[in-house]
């Protein structure tokens, strides 16, 4: 089960049986505390006062936490101080936990948080986006990008558009909420477990809570019921919350969000804002692009500069724009602090300029995946250069487009769909073909690099540490596969160890796809450290004279056993192997180390090759819409995709599935609703849809690009996580197709985002109002 | 924790003393000290079982599922797939269960020694878990559904996944239906459902279980239900405690006496007379729709669809169809339905010297305002009677329901609509019925506009003709699900679709 092989999850048998142990199913050590917080019910608010007293007489609260039990510094903010872990003068989105109560139960601490008395003078809140440009709030300057003069170029293009999207945001609803266990020992330190994609930051952050350095706080990841982006930074407070009851109290504390808690605390993928000006030839060239985005940032600034700079950075998609200048905001919104989220601002960015395609290829009449094609990066230098100045290497666009387009029979399926639309008045089908082109890499160039360790017992089994977190992606089984095959033994030698900060220091967060691309080159790294000091035990063994002269690379490694590239038949067992090495006093254990050659980032010009490589792929959905009701129903996906050389097709796939439907949820229906005093509406699976099996096609077809391996990239893969999301726009621009096909030909259909039923009723209703002006023309 | 008995026995039956008992994985579990207010997931939880996993609360997501061993319509063993996060213990006590770690024959914390259930290796080939946080509730819907002889995605529509897409736990579904057409099931869990029920199911008697602040009852007759009500003015009625479930699992308010219908045989039957069927009000909206298909198929198409849309397995093997009435909402989706078919509503209660009585009610005239019914604190739904047969001289019916939600599957409607038409020879509407949901503050009949399509021909032109009255019905409001705009268009085209689809040669 090396690389390559379709190995199953490493923990499926724990999922399918219920043993995998999560968070919050740990064994419960005694006099374990749980907390609960006191909410804010205002969106922006003076807090006035705050009485503990009636809480802290009920039986069962062992304390209410406030500012003032914070030993160090009342803020979790990760890339500025701007975000209070206490509120101690005003809250700034509804649901805004003020203080904690903490009980020996958590109905009581619950029930002491009740207990708690308020007292705010509401403030006017910015609620929206158009709110926040009307009053310049705003948490950061404009940020620019810009290539060539799109001013001048807009000003002499044959045709001119310009347009407004507004990009819905998107709640992460991975089925286990925010937890975190913290358990003090008595000594100063303090071990938490923590369901974060980021266990070095939630350190950091917990040992700046508590005043400590970071070497006396251990956080330990066991594994995560999904993430998504949304335990990165959003981890970090609970955690921080846990610790200082645990600081106070000198016993151990749990916290878990319940459902509703944690999608009114937690932040959402940003909502934006996206406003365009396009100039593009008769044809359906386009020659220029002036846009501005607008990211709904939320009370506090949390990740939104990268994500914003990420969706600047992805404007372009799959096409070259020779004058592009995009100009990109945060508002100050008083809602949750929005967050990472799968894409991490690229799906905002590539979903505006897939609006400009479409609302091209309409204005002149003209198929969208012509137009879409058309405008391709191709060729060499400037043709296939991004607007931050980035060639793009190996552009492999034509070839997941040319065989998606096979693959689904794009051509004769989308005439017998005319026909059916041309006899079928009440409901029309769309198909549609869309592109990916996902930059892979952190922008912040240092997050680029990561460890592993692996320590080897004189049994011959083996331990392995890596800084990546699993959260269902398949990490873990992944490095798995790099660590059997770059160590030449079978897999179940290995125990993956829980991700911890006791093993491997200063990670960077599991996120930005990077997982397997960054820790497999560390894992890599230390299978080949150690390889090397085996290989001249091994050579003793195998009776080869002067064994210290044989270069390691002649010692092979493989399925347990060791031999000389020369001799293959004289074979020495792994474990032969370790025990000798262990009598000849070698060290069995080693760290690996990576970091991602050759990115460069200037900030201040927007410039640079931030992009180790990008990940491509091209989908195709067909849908049908009812003309009574504005409900589809999706039919039909093939896709292409750009995986490389998968080190696990069935966790690739897996990957592609997933973050497809997740896509789809996010353009056609969840849907996230605030009042107009800034209360979600929308805090429970109740309310807010994400999709089940019955919203997927039995026809699904995923094929991985073959011949597809890249070069220095661990086993040659690619990263996986993100770019499928955004194939999901497929189903967007087919809904606007099946729209379109209600009203007469070369019909604009502006559509909402989600794409609702109510939405495209609304769509319908327009573009068949367009048709009865055409008919009385 | 010992409970004190305070109140007197009822008189009709001495109290057994039965130890409150409930049997998880084939092990007696004592519930003796137990709230019966505690929802069964958090007592697996509470009792070291974390297989079982809470996604929501509200069930909403599926991954606490867990099968309940169920008597079916025709006396056999069943599985049937639950949310146990909505599930007071009380109304379980006496029953079997199995979680998601009693698949595995000898298993041991954190090691699985037996073989793994089919369900469970097919789940693992195909990749069916990646985070595996919602996996034991898809194994245990899966499971549930292996044993019921179709696994398909009826059986996990009820379970959300947000890492996998559904796609590769739909091939294991696929694998799962192979494998049981070469060779049916057959190990001990078909050994257990061809046993006779060895717990009680439902109990003989009346189970009665008093915890020190919450008092559970499961009355097995009306007459315990009335008598319980009228001791107790303070209870509240549970059926499948799918809408009030939530309150508990969220602890939202105290419920000091809950009394539980479901082990109410009289109420758990469905009748057929000459002129109606009748549905006992705690029948599970599951052996509704099986009864339906059975022995009733194509008569209620409206009703037949409507089920489908109906939340979801888990939820419909515990609501009920008095249930889902009695709660009063304005977007119930059964309702609109039972409007469109003149349903009728047979109420019982204790009158003030103690007498029993029973009254008739036409379901038109049972919602009274927002979430208010004409139904008495101490009265009961018993049961719901739809008429069959089609009016007195028609020639034919036309009869459709649909559900408009933002997600097809498992939503709250923004609109339902029930539509009932019948014809005459002559082409003529004889009877016509247009009930909505979602547009007003109860379940609502468009009155005038059946009036105004009366003697009118079903054709094209009536349904134009009577579009722009139809528009002008209602004056619903918006919310987070859609705009009042929305929901008035929809009132308007749902009759328009219904006219399209069930006129012959219009099929779109």
């Amino acid at each position: 089960m090396s690389i390559g092989s379709r190995k199953p999850h490493e923990s499926a048998v724990g999922h399918v049986t219920g043993s995998a142990v999560y968070t919050d199913e740990q064994r419960r050590p005694a006099q374990m505390l749980s907390v609960y917080p006191v909410t804010a019910p205002y969106a922006h608010a003076r807090i006035l006062s705050i009485d503990i007293s009636a809480a802290l007489a009920l039986p069962g609260c062992v304390t209410v936490l406030t500012a003032a039990d914070v030993p160090g510094c009342n803020n979790t903010g990760v890339i500025v101080n701007d975000e209070m872990l206490f509120p101690t003068e005003t809250v700034s989105h509804w649901g805004q936990a003020v203080v904690w109560a903490v009980g020996t139960t958590e109905l009581a601490a619950r029930q002491a948080a009740e207990k708690v008395v308020v007292s705010y003078e509401p403030l006017e809140p910015v609620l929206t986006i158009e709110a926040a440009i009307a009053t310049q709030s705003f948490h950061t300057c404009p940020q620019t990008i810009c290539r060539g003069e799109p001013q001048l170029a807009l000003r002499s293009a044959a045709h001119q558009l310009s347009g407004e999207l507004a990009v819905n945001p998107q709640d992460h609803f991975y089925l286990e909420t925010q937890t975190s266990w913290v358990i003090p020992d008595g000594e100063g330190h303090y071990q938490v477990y923590s369901s974060t994609q980021h266990p070095t930051e939630t350190q950091t952050i917990v040992a700046q809570v508590l005043g400590l350095s970071r070497n006396q706080v251990v956080v330990t990841c066991l594994r995560m019921g999904g993430a998504f982006g949304g335990k990165e930074s959003q981890a970090n407070p609970y955690a921080a919350i846990a610790a200082i009851a645990a600081h106070k109290t000198g016993c151990p504390v749990r916290i878990k969000l319940n459902r509703e808690q944690d999608m009114t605390l937690t932040g959402k993928r940003h909502g934006f804002l996206g406003r365009y000006e396009v100039g593009f030839t008769a044809e359906g060239k386009i020659t220029a692009l002036d846009a501005d985005l607008y990211a709904d940032g939320g009370w506090s600034l949390d990740l939104s500069p990268p994500v914003l700079l990420r969706a600047m950075l992805h404007i372009d998609n799959a096409y070259y724009i020779p004058h592009l200048a995009v100009q990109g905001h945060i508002a100050r919104t008083h809602k949750v602090s929005n967050t990472a989220f799968r894409g991490f601002g690229g799906p905002q960015g590539m979903l505006v300029i897939e609006e400009i395609m479409d609302h091209m290829a309409r204005s002149l009449h003209l198929p969208p995946e012509q137009v879409r094609e058309q405008n391709f990066y191709h060729g060499t230098g400037e043709t296939n250069t991004t607007h931050y100045g980035q060639e793009i290497v190996d552009n492999r666009l034509a070839r997941v487009w040319a065989e998606a387009q096979t693959q689904a029979n794009f051509a004769a399926r989308k005439a017998a769909i005319a026909q059916f639309n041309r006899t079928h008045p009440y409901q029309k089908r769309g198909l549609a073909l869309t592109p990916v082109k996902f930059g892979i890499s952190f922008n912040k160039v240092c997050y680029n690099q990561a460890g592993a360790l692996i320590l080897i017992y004189a049994d011959g089994s083996i331990q392995l540490n890596h800084g990546g977190t699993e959260m269902g992606q398949g990490l873990h089984t992944k490095m798995l596969q790099v660590a059997a095959t770059t160590l030449g033994v079978k897999i179940h030698r290995f125990r993956i160890m829980h991700t911890s900060t006791d093993k491997v220091p200063n990670t960077s967060a599991t996120a930005a796809s990077s997982g397997s691309d960054l820790n497999g080159q560390a894992v890599k790294d230390a299978c080949q450290t150690l390889q090397a000091r085996l290989a001249p035990v091994a050579a003793t063994l195998l009776g080869l004279n002067a064994p210290t002269e044989i270069l390691p690379e002649e010692i092979v490694f493989a399925d347990d056993w060791a031999y000389c590239r020369n001799n293959p038949d004289a074979q020495i067992s792994f474990e032969q192997v370790i025990a000798a090495a262990y009598t000849s006093r070698i060290s069995l254990s080693a760290t690996g180390y990576y970091r991602t050659p050759n990115l460069t980032w200037d900030p201040v010009a927007g410039k640079g090759q931030p992009f180790y490589y990008f990940a491509y792929g091209a989908a195709v959905s067909e849908v049908a819409v009812d003309g009574f009701t504005g409900t589809f129903q999706l039919r039909q996906v093939d896709i292409v995709h750009d995986v490389g050389e998968s080190l696990n097709p069935l966790v690739d796939r897996g990957q592609i599935e997933g973050a497809f439907v997740q896509g789809m949820g996010w353009l056609t229906m969840e849907e996230l609703v605030w009042d107009e005093a800034g209360r979600l509406r929308t805090f429970a699976p109740s309310t807010y849809k994400i999709p089940t099996v019955s919203e997927i096609p039995e026809n699904f077809e995923v094929h991985l690009l073959t011949r597809a391996a890249q070069e220095g990239v661990i086993y040659g893969s690619k990263a996986v996580g993100e770019p499928p999301f955004m194939l999901a726009m497929s189903v967007r621009e087919a809904i606007r197709e099946a729209i379109a096909a209600f009203g007469p030909p070369g019909t604009l259909v502006p559509l909402q985002s989600p794409a609702t039923p109510e939405a495209i009723l609304t769509a319908i209703e327009a573009v068949q109002a367009q048709s009865r002006c055409y008919e009385t023309v | 924790m010992e409970f004190t008995k305070k109140e007197k026995p009822l008189k009709e039956k001495p109290l057994p003393q039965q130890p409150l008992t409930l049997l998880v994985n084939g092990q007696t579990a004592d519930l003796t000290a137990v709230s019966p207010t505690m929802t069964l997931l958090h007592y697996l939880h509470h009792s070291g079982r974390t297989g079982t996993k809470e996604g929501c609360g509200d069930g909403d997501c599926g991954a606490c599922t867990v099968a309940v061993l169920c008597t079916g319509a025709d006396g056999t063993l069943r599985y049937q797939a639950m949310n146990s996060c909505l599930i007071p213990v009380g109304a379980v006590a006496q029953r079997e269960i199995v979680t998601v770690e009693g698949l595995t024959e000898s298993f041991t914390a954190g090691l699985t020694d037996g073989p793994l259930h089919p369900v469970q290796a097919a789940m693992v080939k195909t990749g069916g878990s990646q985070c595996g946080y919602c996996t034991p509730g898809f194994i245990m819907s899966l499971f549930a559904a292996y044993y019921d002889g179709s696994v398909d995605d009826i059986a996990i529509e009820g379970n959300l996944c947000r890492c996998t897409g559904y796609l590769p736990i739909r091939r294991a579904a696929t694998a799962l239906m192979q494998e049981m057409a070469e060779a049916k099931p057959c190990d001990r869990f078909t050994q257990r459902l061809s046993l006779p029920s060895a717990s009680p199911d439902p109990p003989p008697s009346l189970l009665q279980y008093l915890g020190p602040q919450e008092q559970f009852y499961r009355p097995t007759q009306i007459p315990q239900v009335l008598s319980l009500l009228q001791q107790h003015p303070n209870a509240t009625l549970i059926a499948g405690g799918t809408d009030l479930g939530l309150d508990i699992s969220h602890q939202r308010r105290p419920f000091p006496v809950l009394v539980s219908l479901e082990d109410v045989a009289e109420l758990r039957q469905i009748h057929q007379t000459e002129t109606a069927v009748e549905i006992g009000a705690a029948v599970p909206l599951s052996q509704i729709q099986s009864y339906s298909q059975t022995e009733l198929p194509g008569v209620f198409p409206s009703l037949d669809e409507m089920l489908v849309w109906f939340a979801a397995t888990q939820v419909r093997n515990r609501a009920t169809l008095g249930g889902n009435i009695a709660t009063g909402s304005p977007i119930g989706d059964l309702p609109p339905v039972l409007l469109s078919l003149d349903a009728t509503l047979k109420i019982t209660g204790m009158g003030d010297r103690l007498a029993p009585y029973r009254r008739t009610l036409p379901l038109a005239d049972f919602f009274k305002g927002y979430r208010q019914t004409d139904l008495q604190p101490q009265e009961l739904i018993e049961l719901v009677s739809i008429p069959l047969g089609i009016t007195p001289g028609a020639v034919r019916r036309y009869s459709q329901s649909y559900k408009i939600g933002k997600r097809g599957t498992d939503d709250i409607s923004i609109v339902a609509a029930a539509f009932v038409i019948d014809v005459e020879a002559s082409g003529r509407i004889v009877h016509a019925r247009l009930a909505y949901g979602g547009v007003a503050a109860i379940p609502a009949r468009a009155i005038a506009i059946e009036s105004a399509l009366m003697g009118q021909l079903w054709n094209f032109t009536t349904v134009q003709q009577i579009k722009p009255l139809l528009l002008a019905a209602f004056t619903p409001l918006s919310d987070l699900r859609g705009s009042a705009r929305y929901r008035q268009k929809l009132v308007v085209n749902l009759f328009e679709k219904f006219f399209v689809e069930t006129i012959e040669g219009l099929e779109n």
